[in-house]
């Protein structure tokens, strides 16, 4: 989305923490619309948007450590004219409320955003408690609920105001700490449901989400001086609605896929994108990167995407493998149907 | 301020009629949650007929008062008083339950007309209350919120969550009932989760606690008058105590009662008990109203 963001520079991308950028854009839209109120549970501080409750006290909300109370609250002032944007980590936003999340705010299809922060495994040394990784699989499965995984913090700022923008129930996944940053600033054309084709590529197609995108560009450099291949990066911030369209042009341009991301393999971005892959009748190869379903270790986030080969040494190994992997060839590519 | 015996007795006639389309709603569906809706059903009375600030023409009016159904099972006695009122039409009844129906044993709040909130999972409508509430007080409305659970639904740990926050940030614009029909699926609710002593349990998470006779159209409005005469930080939460099944002799307080299907012959002797429980409810007002 562009516009709007221009204030948001270079300079932000690399000195604030994600969350931080989230807090500012919170603020930003609490100064342009007063039925914006902010809610959380315990984790004002955490979730960076403390900004927001010095500057609207009154439409500041702090529930304490009840994330079901938290989401059924948000709801009922959704439900009232509100536009609520509630914060907590990922792994309570979505299962701990689960319930709730599912039936206050989509089924009763109201307006309003849940920033999940912590995603993944960014809150590494916290343990499997905190890491969200099966985060994407439930909220994906909901009606009516908007799921994006933004790449960075620019990106994080134009999901953000997108998520204002258009009416109904969001869910925005975000790490703790700070991303690598792959946009200098937040006008590149962001629209919810559309991929960004970070770069262009005609050997295979990397499908990545949050900060699993930067990975995969740093992967697709380095085979291109490497091994000369040519590696699309699509960055997939929008996990539902998927874009179909993207995915079936790179089965049929590259006709091979890797999917990356910081969540398990099962139920998430490359179950999301298989889907697509499958009902498209291509033969294409095929992987997917992300935690294989088990319980991610503790450390750093760099150390754990490290060891689950979600960075780009692990991306650039997976490519290699899939440039050999053999698929059934498809005497009537070219037909559409 | 206790009831005119004409105001009195003009809802103990509207509650007679609603309980006689619950009772019938029931028989059409061919079965229905009635133990806990005839329990319920004086409350919506006086809340539908006496209380509430609606218009219903205009349904979706921003300063209405909010009314949640937090036992939304109770759907067979709520959709009744919303098609009586004009919400919906009355016809709509005769498809309760029934496949391709908008109204369902939990009522959908886009589907049915005047529902506030899509209730029916248990624990979440203090919460969706204590949002509206507080978001009157954001938009400067001065709206209330009625909010009624069942006791059984006290198990579910999410309404004390929601009972904090209203107790902390001071909801005084949502007004709390639990219906204590002393029934939930499996049992008694004091063999299955012991919840007594309820009234001290609430007390101490913040709320005025009145115990009222949730099946006396006159004692519950007495309730209700305090409530919205109340001008300190403490919200208020309304026990009332009420029987399962009331009305309908044969199944009061009897929890096998929660759900339940009427036969002919069954419903035949149901319309007959609630035509001599309305006599024995006439006769108390014309002996108790001043």
């Amino acid at each position: 989305m562009a516009g709007g963001g221009m204030t948001y520079t270079a300079v932000d991308s690399t000195s604030l923490q994600t969350a931080e950028i989230y807090g500012k854009a919170l603020v930003e839209l609490g100064e342009k619309h007063p039925e914006v109120v902010a809610l959380t549970a315990d984790l004002a501080k955490s979730t960076k948007i403390g900004e927001f409750m010095k500057r609207f006290p009154d439409r500041f909300f702090n529930v304490g450590i009840a994330e079901q109370n938290l989401v059924g609250v948000a709801a009922g002032m959704a439900k009232a004219g509100l536009v609520p944007f509630l914060s907590t980590f990922s792994q309570f936003a979505s299962f701990r409320a689960a319930d709730q999340l599912h039936t206050d705010i989509c089924y009763q299809n109201v307006n309003a955003k849940v920033i999940a922060t912590h995603s993944g495994t960014s809150f590494g040394q916290a343990g499997s408690t905190h890491h969200a990784i099966c985060d994407l699989a439930l909220t994906r499965s909901i009606p009516n609920l908007t799921v994006i995984c933004p790449a960075d913090g620019m990106e994080t700022y134009n999901a953000v105001m997108a998520a204002y923008e258009t009416p109904g129930p969001f869910y925005i996944r975000i790490n703790r700490g700070f991303d690598q940053t792959l946009y200098k600033d937040t006008d590149y054309g962001y629209e919810v449901g559309k991929a960004v084709t970070v770069r262009e590529g005609t050997d295979i197609t990397i499908i990545a989400c949050g900060s699993c995108v930067f990975q995969a560009n740093q992967a697709a450099e380095f085979l291109d001086k490497a091994d000369g291949l040519k590696v699309r990066v699509l960055d997939m911030h929008t996990i539902k609605p998927i874009d179909r369209d993207a995915i079936i042009k790179a089965v049929t341009e590259t006709r091979r896929i890797i999917t990356v991301e910081d969540h398990n393999i099962i139920g998430g971005l490359g179950s999301a994108v298989a889907e697509v892959v499958v009902e498209s009748g291509k033969a294409c190869a095929f992987k997917k990167l992300g935690v294989q379903d088990t319980f991610a270790p503790i450390g750093l986030h760099e150390d754990i995407m490290s060891h689950l080969g979600i960075d780009a040494n692990g991306i650039i190994e997976a490519v290699r493998v899939v440039m050999k992997a053999d698929f059934e060839a498809d005497e009537d590519w070219g037909d559409e149907y | 301020m206790a009831l005119s015996k004409q105001e009195w007795l003009a809802l103990e006639k509207k509650a007679h009629e609603l309980r006689n389309l619950t009772l019938d709603t029931t028989y059409w569906a061919g079965s229905g949650h009635i133990g806990g809706g005839m329990s319920v059903l004086d409350l919506l009375t006086v809340l539908y007929y006496k209380y509430l600030n609606i218009k219903v023409e205009d349904p979706n009016w921003a300063d209405r008062d909010r009314f949640i159904l937090s036992k939304g099972h109770a759907a067979v006695a709520y959709a009744p008083v919303l098609c009586d009122k004009g919400f919906n039409d009355v016809e709509m009844l005769k498809t309760f339950n029934l496949s391709g129906s908008k109204m369902g044993m939990h009522l959908d709040s886009n589907k049915v007309v005047g529902v506030d909130a899509s209730t029916g999972s248990l624990g979440h409508g203090l919460s969706i209350a204590a949002g509206t509430g507080l978001a009157a007080r954001v938009l400067g409305k001065d709206y209330k919120t009625y909010c009624v659970l069942g006791d059984g639904e006290c198990n579910e740990g999410s309404n004390w969550e929601a009972a904090m926050t209203i107790a902390h940030y001071k909801v005084t614009n949502v007004i709390s009932f639990v219906d204590r029909n002393k029934c939930m699926i499996d049992g008694r609710t004091e063999d299955v989760m012991r919840l007594e002593p309820l009234a001290d349990k609430w007390a101490a998470f913040g709320f005025k606690v009145l115990e009222v006779d949730g099946n006396n159209i006159n004692a519950l409005c007495g309730a209700i008058d305090e409530a919205l005469a109340n001008t300190s930080d403490q919200p208020y939460m309304i026990i009332m105590d009420t029987l399962k099944g009331c009305g309908i002799d044969f199944i009061e307080d009897d929890y096998t009662w929660h759900y339940g299907a009427f036969d002919d012959e069954k419903y035949a002797a149901a319309k007959k008990a609630l035509e001599n429980s309305y006599a024995a409810r006439v006769a108390r007002v014309e002996k108790e109203a001043k």
